[in-house]
């Protein structure tokens, strides 16, 4: 009978706790992301406003926000997604309007329309920080002969070993072609033709038998750290988080690097929306967007906070401005990921990517 | 109730009521009786699991994505698409899309966008044909500056609402009810004209995958069988005493939580794994050449084999403890040999509970989800997995319904099948 | 199966080779479940054993994974460990919230199931039950039907209905696990019952006991092993269950198996190991119990075991 009226009294205390408490829900990716983002933006916020912040995590925050939505059945308040997915939401009506008016203006004055890089204000989003795809490897494996090219990637004669990647087709698809040499400027232009997309799929063929598919982000610095692939496309965050933190002997590869706009957005029906713009608008103004590249490379959306980016927050020997997907010594022959591309062709390639993925 | 009078030619009761009648009666009540004590389980299955079920049944072939926008706040409902509806309502399929078409589309257009719906109409078009999404959402933010003859203004945003495949899609999608996701869901789709034909080879995957999700379970079945048959029969030929201690061997697997045997096995596969580390120590593998037993259908087949196990010997130890050993004896006595005494004697009387096992077994693996999404890699996923795949990752929900639903049918008929050769009643469980 | 007397030699080779091959099955049964136990207990974040845990050299172990299991997810992991830091854990700390989800949506679900079931399996075990194979091949079907198609079922009608806005939490996923759960309560009372002499209940009515007390006291002491190894049945399958709380289960509605799952995707830490090897020594008892009932089941209905 005790444990009886103890559980009931949880069902109660919790149930009675969410209705009375001002609170935020915040659904981002996970791991190191996820942690950077407690740190600079959910504790201070908290701090300032009294308002509580849940972190939740998935693959993907633009899925479950979708389905949430489109069920009538929404319990997140600000997701995290990407450019493409934050563009196609809009579209599809599925998010609130975010009126660019309550967005901070820099310390020094410039308005917030001037500050943020271009692309980040938008209907319903705003930028919060620049990442970027790239290649990452174990030093151990390759400590004679190293891989620097995006085609070493897909060498799997001189580079023997498994390979990770993500199990969808964006950004692999562009990675194969830049891997096939072709030059990143022409490889959208390439992929929006049918031969391009051939390439790119008998490129990814080649490897085919030695890829290692992966789909949360926090799986390929476990990958590679258990051994089970030697080289692996990765979120530029995670694995710096794993060399810094862990000191996990892998090292970067920024050849072919395709980096992407993540973008705050609030769903539709969103319990509580007031508290959601409350949220983003102390999320991305100066002082929290520099505040988080100090936890992971991730570049600022604002150009008031890139000039504030200073070293890793317990490692005051990194300089975060290096490893910035954004750093002009990274983007030597980089791809920026194309949002219209991908929010037209995501699912008509999702659905090739999963008949190559089963043959 | 033995009380009859001996004039009357029927048989009564003691407060004259006809027997047959009372009986009947008293029938009639122990039948009520029995069924409302059954009756609130059976509401309750039927609200929790049966209409949930019909529903998605129903989901499958309705998809109102270009028919009726629903607004996500409010609830309210509103009809979309309504002057091109009824212009493909006056003109048969196959006619060229006149002046009047494309006003209609642009009208129909334009009230998308006051909606905030292009983006969710062009995605019921795209799943008929690729790369239509952008048209409808390029023209809805377009469609205020467009001027009249509109036909050439939307030839001027993208030759591409010329194509007649782009207008036959729309046609089709202009009713809220359709076959097309099943037609997709078996790797069919509809050209220009209407008519049926496959997809394009490199994006046929369902009819492969169910091909797959077959096989693997026959395979799995198979697998069980040969592990469960040599100990089913120890188990039953030992003594009690012994066999209830080596059962626990095969019921504690049975009550261990799927997701703990499934980490295990990805600690015994892993290239750096316990099987591998060990072959590696004792030399039977060089350190390089390891072996990949997970993250692709080997890992599938290994891990399910172990997890469905317990399916198949329990029935099967269910049918060979009763066995008469004085059968096998007999025959061995006529001059029979141990194995024709086995062949002839002893597995003809085991065959119910084969069946019995590998009609559950199949039954568990086809549908099988969690253990092939963590240990499968690409070429070890099922159906299932693609049916998670459309409900939470692209989102194209009335396909993921039209293919739980085939392999619902299928399941269904296996069940049926189960219940004519075994009986549902006879399922027991250690 | 002791070797006759009078078997051949060949026969002699093949009874042994056959236990040989009986035990290389049971050891694949039963040794990927316990392999997790010492490997949980690893110091280093690897799931092979080392050089040191070989040589059981005590240094090459750890309870640090368990340790983890109560520090993940608190605010303030590092300070001192009074009772404070316990309240810590207790409100905070993932996998003690996950465990609290699970006791909770487990309990109501199983009593929901045994519940219904039960009386459900007393009228099914009616000789006079109509329509008796049609009802009891509708009610066994949540078992039978892939768990992911009931779970997709289940996410369109809960989001129809609207379940999420009555404001009672886990209720949907209690109403699907219990539903999940009914089959195996229907299958093990519906066992008790079989050979149930129904004799008993008229002589109870007979001498004056209106239905509810022949139900109690004539009835229930015979058929409580079935159900309470069916409630146990019911429970353990809400326990272990992740397809249907990924579909339908809120954000915050983390079930053991759930944050399970996501650790198994994520990061595959021997803190996942640990969780396994508690769940393993949970399974022991549960297995344990279910015997026990079992047997004394037999010993009150008199069925000898065969």
């Amino acid at each position: 009978m005790k444990l009886r009226t103890a559980l009931m009294a949880t069902v109660f205390t919790s149930a009675a706790f969410a209705a009375n408490a001002q609170e935020v829900t915040v659904m981002s990716w996970g791991g190191a992301y996820t942690k950077s983002q407690v740190e600079a933006y959910h504790k201070p916020f908290t701090a300032q406003t009294g308002i509580k912040v849940n972190s939740v995590d998935a693959d993907n925050p633009a899925a479950p926000l979708k389905a949430q939505v489109e069920a009538g059945n929404v319990s997140i308040d600000v997701a995290d997604v990407e450019f493409s997915d934050a563009i196609r939401l809009c579209d599809e009506g599925l998010l609130e309007e975010i009126d660019p008016s309550i967005l901070t203006d820099a310390p020094d004055g410039t308005s917030a329309a001037d500050d943020f890089i271009d692309g980040a204000i938008n209907d319903c989003s705003v930028g919060n920080i620049v990442w970027t795809t790239l290649i990452a490897y174990d030093t151990n494996v390759f400590s004679d002969n190293a891989p620097s090219t995006m085609a070493d990637f897909f060498d799997t004669e001189t580079y023997p070993g498994k390979r990770g990647m993500r199990k969808s087709p964006k950004a692999m698809l562009e990675m194969a072609l830049m891997g096939d040499g072709v030059p990143a400027s022409e490889v959208y232009d390439l992929l929006e033709t049918e031969e391009g997309i051939d390439q790119a799929f008998a490129k990814l063929d080649s490897i085919k038998d030695d890829i290692v598919w992966w789909e949360a982000g926090a799986q390929p610095p476990q990958l590679l750290a258990d051994g089970e692939v030697a080289m692996t496309i990765v979120w530029n965050g995670r694995i710096f988080n794993a060399i810094a933190s862990e000191g996990q002997p892998f090292a970067l590869i920024w050849d072919g690097q395709i980096y992407d706009l993540d973008l705050f957005v609030v769903p539709k029906g969103a319990p509580n929306k007031d508290e959601a713009m409350e949220f983003i608008k102390f999320a991305t103004s100066t002082g929290p967007l520099a505040e988080q590249a100090s936890w992971i490379p991730y570049g600022p959306a604002r150009v008031s906070s890139i000039a504030r980016v200073g070293t890793f927050h317990n490692d005051d020997s990194i300089d975060m401005g290096e490893h910035m997907p954004t750093a002009p010594a990274n983007l030597t022959n980089a791809l920026q990921n194309d949002f219209e591309f991908w929010a037209d062709m995501d699912s008509e390639l999702s659905e090739r990517f999963n008949a190559w993925l089963a043959n | 109730m033995s009380e009859t009078s001996a004039s009357d030619e029927i048989l009564t009761t003691a407060d004259g009521k006809p027997l047959k009648e009372a009986l009947a009666k008293a029938q009639f009540f122990a039948k009520r009786r029995a069924f409302i004590l059954v009756l609130p389980l059976l509401a309750f299955i039927l609200l929790t699991f049966v209409m949930p079920i019909g529903q998605m049944l129903h989901r499958s072939v309705k998809n109102e994505g270009f028919t009726v926008h629903t607004d996500v706040t409010t609830g309210v409902r509103t009809p979309i698409m309504t002057e091109l509806s009824i212009w493909f309502d006056q003109n048969p399929s196959g006619t060229v899309p006149d002046e009047a078409a494309y006003t209609a589309l642009r009208n129909d257009i334009g009230a998308l966008d006051e909606l905030r719906s292009a983006g969710s109409a062009g995605t019921r078009i795209n799943y008929l044909r690729a790369g239509s999404r952008s048209l409808f959402t390029k023209a809805a933010r377009k469609w205020d500056k467009m001027e009249a003859p509109y036909q050439d203004a939307f030839y001027d945003l993208d030759d591409e609402w010329a194509d007649a495949t782009l207008w036959a899609a729309m046609r089709q999608a202009s009713s809220s009810y359709t076959f097309d996701f099943y037609l997709a869901a078996m790797d069919y789709t509809r050209d220009g004209d209407g008519s049926v034909t496959k997809v394009n080879e490199n994006r046929q995957v369902y009819i492969k995958l169910f091909v797959r999700t077959l096989f693997l379970s026959l395979l799995i079945t198979f697998m069980t069988f040969i592990l469960a048959y040599p100990i089913a029969h120890l188990l039953a030929t030992l003594p009690l005493r012994h066999s209830n201690i080596l059962m626990i061997l095969v019921l504690l697997p049975f009550w261990t939580s799927l997701l703990v045997r499934t980490t295990s096995w990805m600690v015994l596969l892993q290239s750096q794994g316990v099987v591998n580390d060990a072959m590696v120590g004792v030399g039977i593998l060089a350190d390089e050449s390891r072996l990949q037993m997970m993250y692709n259908q080997t890992g599938t087949v290994i891990a399910m084999t172990h997890i469905l196990l317990p399916f198949m010997v329990l029935p099967l130890y269910s049918v060979m403890r009763p066995i008469n050993p004085s059968y096998v004896r007999a025959a061995r006595s006529l001059g029979a040999t141990s194995w024709t005494a086995f062949r002839r004697i002893y597995f003809p009387q085991t065959v119910p509970g084969i069946g019995a096992g590998a009609l559950l077994v199949f039954i568990l693996a086809v549908g099988y989800y969690i253990t092939p999404a963590l240990v499968g890699g690409a070429d070890g996923q099922l159906i299932s997995n693609l049916i998670a795949f459309h409900m939470q990752k692209s989102l194209n929900w009335s396909l993921a319904a039209a293919l739980a639903s085939l392999l619902l049918g299928g399941i269904l008929l296996l069940y049926w099948l189960y219940d004519r050769l075994v009986g549902i009643d006879n399922l027991k469980l250690g | 199966m002791a070797l006759p007397k009078h078997a051949d030699r060949l026969e002699r080779v093949w009874h042994y080779t056959y236990l040989v091959i009986c035990t290389l099955i049971f050891l694949f049964l039963i040794a990927p479940i316990l392999v997790v136990i010492p490997l949980s207990f690893n110091a280093e974040p690897y799931f092979t054993f080392t050089e040191k845990m070989l040589k059981f050299d005590p240094t090459g172990f750890s309870a640090r994974w368990y340790d983890l299991l109560l520090t993940f997810g608190m605010q303030a992991p590092e300070v001192p460990r009074d009772s404070s830091w316990w309240s810590d854990t207790w409100n905070n700390a993932h996998w003690i919230q996950a465990t609290k989800n699970s006791i909770i949506v487990g309990f109501f679900s199983t009593i929901l199931a045994t519940g219904l079931g039960t009386v459900a399996a007393l009228g099914l075990s009616r000789p006079e039950m109509p329509g008796r194979r049609v009802i009891m091949a509708i009610l066994i079907s949540p078992m039978i039907v892939p768990i992911i198609i009931t779970a997709t079922g289940l996410f369109f009608f809960y989001s129809s209905v609207g379940i999420q806005n009555w404001g009672i939490p886990y209720l949907g996923v209690v109403l699907a696990h219990a539903t999940l759960g009914i089959p195996f309560v229907i299958i093990t009372v519906t066992a008790t019952l079989v050979g149930f002499d129904h004799s008993l209940t008229r002589a109870a009515a007979s001498l004056g006991a209106n239905p509810a007390r022949t139900f109690f006291k004539v009835q229930m002491p015979l058929i409580l092993p079935g159900v309470i190894s069916g409630g146990l049945f019911a429970f353990v399958t809400s326990f272990d269950e992740v397809v249907v709380v990924l579909f339908v289960g809120g954000l915050d509605e983390q079930t053991i198996p759930r944050q399970m799952w996501n650790g198994i995707r994520e990061q595959i830490s021997p803190a996942i190991l640990s969780v396994a090897t508690i769940l393993v020594i949970i399974s022991i008892l549960l297995l344990a119990t279910v015997e026990l009932l079992r047997r004394r089941s037999e010993r009150l209905r008199g069925v000898s075991p065969a």
